[in-house]
C-alpha cells in the first residue's frame, strides 16, 4: 500500500435542510482502488464532487499529497491532478475523440490534433484501451465513450481518478475490460476511486471498500477481510421501525400477470430481461433495486407507453372476467378496453402534471374526453381539486395556482389524488414518497393501504427497505432488468433484500479473483 | 489557512431570481413605464440625429394612425391582416411548433386565389367564384402547413427550418406565375378584373375595409374559444407544455401536431384570401409584406393569448403607421423611423424580463465563518 494521495476530514454538505454529507473522514492512497459503497441517496456522488470541484464543502478540509488544498472549481482539481469520469459523459458528440480530449485544455504552442492523436495512442497502448482518436463520439458505443473520458483525465495528467458508476451502461465483457485497465492503472502507482452499488464488482476490484450511509461516513474496510453480509449490513443498516400499518390481504386474486417481458434500449441492451411476475388484488407489490435497474421501463411498459421485444401482460378483468393483453397498446387503448390502471410516474411534473396548468387542468388530463361535446367540462375537475385540496390537506393559495408553484409534497399528492380518484383496480407508484417529508410520505402510504383494503392491485417501487419491509406484502427485488427475487415481506430482512439487489446473473461471477 | 478563507467569497454583486408571480396591475405598470422609458430614449435620439423637437415628431407619428379618416381605415386593415396572421401561429406554437412559414402560406393561399381569379373570373358568378376562391386559398395554406407538420410528426425534422425553407419555395412559384400570367414580361401583375370585379370581394357598407375586420374580429373570438375552452386547445397545449405527460395520459402526439397546423395553415390560407380578394386584388411575392414574421412578435407580445393579441398588433401596426409618416412629414431617412420604432419594441420586450424576475443585491456576507 502506497503513500495516502488524498485525504478528507470532517467534510460537510447541506442543501437546504438535507445533510447530504456529515463530517466524511476518508483516505485513497496511490497505487490502490478504493470502492465508495452506499445506497441511493446516500451522498458519494455528492462526495467525490466536492473533491472534483464541483460543489463546494461548508466544512471540512481536504489534504492531497499530505498538503492542505482548496479546491473551488474543475480547474483546481485538474491542477492538483484529480480527474473525475461522470456517470453521464460530458462530450461534444460531433467532435473526434482527439478533439474532446484536448477541449478547454490551455496547451502551450500551436494547436496540433496529429501530436494529441499520438500522445492518446501511447496512453492507451500503456494501459490498454483501444481507441480510435480520429473517430467521431457519436459513432461510438457507450463503453468507447466512457473510455474517452478516462483518457481524458489522464492526458489532463491525472494521477486520482474518480469513476461515478463506471459500470452501470457497460455490458460483462465490457466490465471485465475496464476493470483490467483500472488494474493497470493502480499498478502504475494511482488512486482509484470507483463509485458503485454493485457488491460483486466491489469484491472483485477494490483494495479496500469505504461505506457511506444517509450522508454519513460508516467505515472502511479491507476487501481481502470482508464479505457481502457484512457489506451489505453496513450499506443498509440496522433495521428501523416506521410503525406503517399493514392489513392481510383480503381474497387476493391474480389481476396482472406479466410474462417474460423483454425491452431492449438504443444500444441494445436488455434494460428488461425476461421479466415475470403477478400482482394480485388487495395486495401491495413492493419493487426494490438500485435505481435504473429496469424499474422505470417495467412500469412504462405496463402502461403502454414502452416498447416491448417479447413477452406478455395479461390482465385479469373483475367485472366481465375477461382476460386482456395489453402488449403493445398505447394508454389510450388501454382506457378503452375498460382497464382502470392509475400510474404514479417517478418524473411527476414531466410527466404525470403539467408544471404550467393549474390544478384545476391537470384534473383534466384523465377526464377531459369524457362527453361527445368539442368543449372542456371544468365543473367535475374543479370539484374534483377541491376535494383534493381539502382530503390531503394540500398546501396551495388555490385550485388555480400552476402546479409547479407547489411544493414537492404538495404537487405529489395532487398527482396521487387524481390517479386515485380514476378508482383504479391497478395503483402503480414509483418512489411516490422521493423528497417528501415525514408527515406527506405517511399520508402517500395511508393512501396506498386503503387503496389495498379496497381491493386494488398496488405496485410500489421504493427505495427505502425499511418503508419497503414495513409497508408490502411482497417485495419483488430486480437487478440489472431481471427479477433477483420475490420475497414475502412479513419474514424478509432487509440485509436479504440488500444482497438481492446486488446480486447480478450470468457471466461476470466468473470475474471473482 | 488564508486560501481558504478566500474560497468563500464567492457570491456575485447581485443574483437574479425568478418571480413566483406578479399581481397584474404591477406587471401593466412595469409595461408602461417601459414604454414611457422607450419615448424619452426615443426623444434623444430624435434630437441628436435630427435636431427635431420630439413632441412634435410624436404627434405626427400619432396623426400617421389617427390624422384621417382613411388613415383610420387603413390603420384597421392593416391591424385585422396582422391579426389574422397572428392568430393563424398562435395555436402551434401554444404547442411549440415554431411555424416560422406563415410568410409561405399566406403567399400559397394568395396565389390559389389569384389563379381563381385569373383563370375563372368572368366565367362565374362572383358568389360562387368568392367561394371557390376561399376555399382555394385555405387548401393552399393548408397545404403548406402539413408538410412541415407531417415530417416532424414522421421523423422529426427540425419545424423552424423546415417551414423557412418552404417560403422561398412559395416566393418562387409566385415569381414562376407571374411571368406566365404576365406576358410583356415586366414581373409585375397588374390588378385583375379591375373592371369587371369579378372575384372582389363587395364593400360592405360602402366600405372597402370592412368585410376584412369583420371576419377578423370573428375569427379572434373563434380562436380565443378554441384555446381557452376546446377539447383540441386543450390537447394542443398538453403537448406543447410536456410531450412526455401528452403521451402518458394518451393523446396521440403525431395527430395533434398535424391536426394544429392544418389550421395554422388554413387561417393563413385565409389571410392571403383576404389580402387578394378584400384588399389587393393582384399577387406580387411581397403580398404578404413581412407580416408573417412580425406576426410571431404580435403571438409572443401577447403570451399567445388572442385577446392580448388586439392590442400587441395594434400597437405594432401604429408603430409602423407612426413611422412612415415622421418620414415624409420630416424628410427623414427612413431608417430614423425603424430605430425609434426598434427602440420602443426592444423596451416593451425588455419590460418583460422585469416582469419574471427580479434582480436580488448580494445579502450582507458573514464575516468570520
Amino acid at each position: 500500500m502506497g503513500t495516502p494521495a488524498i485525504e478528507l476530514k470532517n467534510i460537510s454538505k447541506t442543501f437546504g435542510s438535507i445533510k447530504a454529507n456529515r463530517n466524511i473522514n476518508l483516505t485513497v492512497n496511490n497505487g490502490e482502488i478504493l470502492s465508495l459503497l452506499g445506497e441511493n441517496g446516500s451522498g458519494k456522488t455528492t462526495l467525490m464532487n466536492m473533491i472534483s470541484g464541483i460543489y463546494f464543502p461548508d466544512d471540512g478540509q481536504i489534504f492531497i499529497g499530505g498538503k492542505e488544498v482548496v479546491i473551488r472549481s474543475p480547474k483546481d482539481a485538474f491542477e492538483h491532478k484529480i480527474g473525475m469520469i461522470h456517470q453521464h459523459f460530458k462530450l461534444v458528440d460531433i467532435f473526434t475523440a482527439a478533439e474532446n480530449i484536448v477541449l478547454g485544455l490551455d496547451e502551450q504552442g500551436r494547436y496540433n490534433l496529429k501530436k494529441v492523436a499520438e500522445r492518446v495512442r501511447e496512453i492507451s497502448a500503456k494501459y490498454g484501451f483501444e481507441i480510435d482518436p480520429m473517430k467521431k463520439i457519436y459513432e461510438m458505443s457507450v463503453s468507447e465513450k466512457q473510455t474517452v473520458e478516462i483518457i481524458k483525465v489522464l492526458y489532463r495528467g491525472a494521477d486520482i481518478l474518480i469513476l461515478d458508476e463506471p459500470t452501470a451502461v457497460l455490458t460483462p465483457q465490457e466490465t471485465q475490460k475496464l476493470f483490467s485497465v483500472l488494474r493497470r492503472m493502480r499498478d502504475d502507482g494511482k488512486a482509484i476511486v470507483i463509485i458503485t452499488h454493485k457488491l460483486h464488482e466491489v469484491l472483485s476490484l477494490s483494495d479496500r471498500v469505504s461505506v457511506l450511509r444517509k450522508g454519513e461516513f460508516i467505515g472502511t474496510v479491507v476487501t481481502e477481510e470482508t464479505n457481502e453480509s457484512e457489506l451489505t449490513e453496513m450499506m443498509v443498516g440496522k433495521k428501523v421501525s416506521l410503525n406503517i400499518e399493514r392489513t392481510e390481504p383480503k381474497d387476493p386474486q391474480d389481476r396482472l400477470v406479466v410474462k417474460g417481458l423483454v425491452c431492449k434500449n438504443r444500444e441494445g441492451v436488455k434494460v428488461l430481461d425476461d421479466v415475470s411476475f403477478t400482482a394480485r388484488s388487495g395486495e401491495i407489490l413492493g419493487i426494490a433495486g438500485i435505481a435504473g435497474s429496469g424499474q422505470r421501463e417495467l412500469l412504462e411498459a405496463i402502461a403502454g407507453l414502452q416498447h416491448l421485444d417479447s413477452g406478455e401482460i395479461l390482465y385479469n378483468d373483475p367485472k366481465t372476467e375477461k382476460t386482456e393483453n395489453l402488449r403493445d397498446k398505447t394508454p389510450l387503448q388501454i382506457r378503452e378496453l375498460g382497464v382502470r390502471l392509475s400510474f404514479v410516474p417517478e418524473d411527476r411534473l414531466g410527466m404525470g402534471l403539467v408544471g404550467n396548468m393549474d390544478i384545476i387542468d391537470n384534473m383534466m388530463l384523465r377526464s377531459y374526453r369524457k362527453g361527445k361535446s368539442m368543449f372542456l367540462e371544468r365543473k367535475q375537475p374543479k370539484s374534483l381539486a377541491e376535494k383534493i385540496i381539502a382530503d390531503l390537506e394540500v398546501v396551495t393559495p388555490g385550485a388555480t395556482t400552476p402546479v409547479r408553484r407547489l411544493s414537492g409534497g404538495n404537487v405529489q399528492k395532487v398527482l396521487v389524488g387524481r390517479e386515485i380518484a380514476a378508482a383504479p383496480t391497478v395503483l402503480m407508484a414509483a418512489y411516490p414518497v422521493r423528497g417528501l417529508d415525514i408527515n406527506s410520505s405517511y399520508m402517500i402510504y395511508n393512501l396506498l393501504n386503503e387503496q389495498k383494503k379496497r381491493g386494488v392491485a398496488v405496485i410500489f417501487v421504493g427505495e427505502d427497505l425499511d418503508v419497503l419491509v414495513e409497508l408490502c406484502d411482497r417485495i419483488m427485488v430486480i437487478g440489472s432488468g431481471r427479477i433477483t427475487g420475490i420475497v414475502d415481506g412479513k419474514t424478509s430482512t432487509k440485509n436479504e433484500i440488500g444482497l438481492l439487489m446486488t446480486k447480478t446473473h450470468g457471466g461476470d461471477e466468473n470475474e471473482q479473483k | 489557512m488564508s486560501k481558504n478563507k478566500e474560497a468563500k467569497v464567492h457570491e456575485p454583486l447581485f443574483h437574479i431570481a425568478k418571480r413566483s408571480g406578479m399581481v397584474w396591475w404591477k406587471a401593466w405598470l412595469i409595461r408602461g413605464c417601459a414604454i414611457l422609458a422607450s419615448l424619452i430614449v426615443c426623444a434623444f435620439i430624435i434630437v441628436l440625429l435630427t435636431k427635431q423637437n420630439p413632441i412634435e415628431v410624436y404627434i405626427s407619428m400619432f396623426q400617421g394612425s389617427f390624422g384621417t379618416k382613411r388613415k383610420v381605415w387603413i390603420l384597421l386593415q392593416n391591424i385585422a391582416i396582422l391579426l389574422c396572421i397572428s392568430l393563424a401561429v398562435t395555436p402551434a406554437f401554444k404547442m411549440r411548433f415554431w411555424n416560422l412559414g406563415a410568410e409561405g402560406q399566406v403567399l400559397i393561399g394568395g396565389l390559389a386565389c389569384v389563379a381563381c381569379m385569373f383563370y375563372a373570373g368572368d366565367k362565374l358568378p362572383n358568389a360562387l367564384l368568392i367561394l371557390i376562391m376561399l376555399a382555394a386559398s385555405i387548401l393552399g395554406g393548408v397545404i403548406w402547413g402539413v408538410i412541415p407538420a407531417y415530417f416532424k410528426a414522421k421523423w422529426n425534422t427540425n419545424e423552424s427550418l423546415f417551414t423557412l425553407m418552404m417560403n422561398y419555395i412559395a416566393i418562387q412559384l409566385v415569381s414562376f406565375a407571374i411571368t406566365i400570367w404576365v406576358p410583356s414580361g415586366s414581373g409585375v401583375m397588374g390588378v385583375i378584373n379591375s373592371t369587371s370585379k369579378s372575384g372582389w370581394m363587395p364593400d360592405l357598407f360602402g366600405q372597402k375595409y370592412l368585410f376584412n375586420i369583420v371576419v377578423v374580429a370573428a375569427l379572434t373570438v373563434v380562436m380565443f374559444v378554441y384555446l381557452k375552452y376546446s377539447k383540441h386547445g386543450y390537447e394542443l397545449s398538453v403537448v406543447g407544455e410536456s410531450e412526455k405527460t401528452a403521451r402518458y395520459i394518451g393523446i396521440d402526439v403525431k395527430k395533434v401536431i398535424i391536426r394544429t397546423m392544418v389550421l395554422s395553415g388554413a387561417i393563413c390560407g385565409l389571410a392571403g384570401f383576404l389580402l387578394v380578394s378584400g384588399t389587393n386584388h393582384t399577387i406580387s411575392t411581397n403580398l404578404a409584406g413581412g407580416n408573417g414574421f412580425t406576426a410571431i412578435m404580435v403571438s409572443w407580445l401577447a403570451k399567445f393569448n388572442p385577446a392580448l393579441m388586439v392590442i400587441t398588433s395594434f400597437l405594432i401596426v401604429f408603430l409602423q403607421r407612426g413611422a412612415g409618416e415622421i418620414a415624409t412629414n420630416f424628410r427623414l431617412n427612413e431608417s430614423v423611423a425603424d430605430i425609434l420604432t426598434g427602440v420602443i419594441i426592444f423596451f416593451i420586450i425588455g419590460s418583460e424580463f422585469f416582469i419574471n424576475y427580479q434582480i436580488k443585491p448580494r445579502a450582507k456576507h458573514k464575516e468570520g465563518k
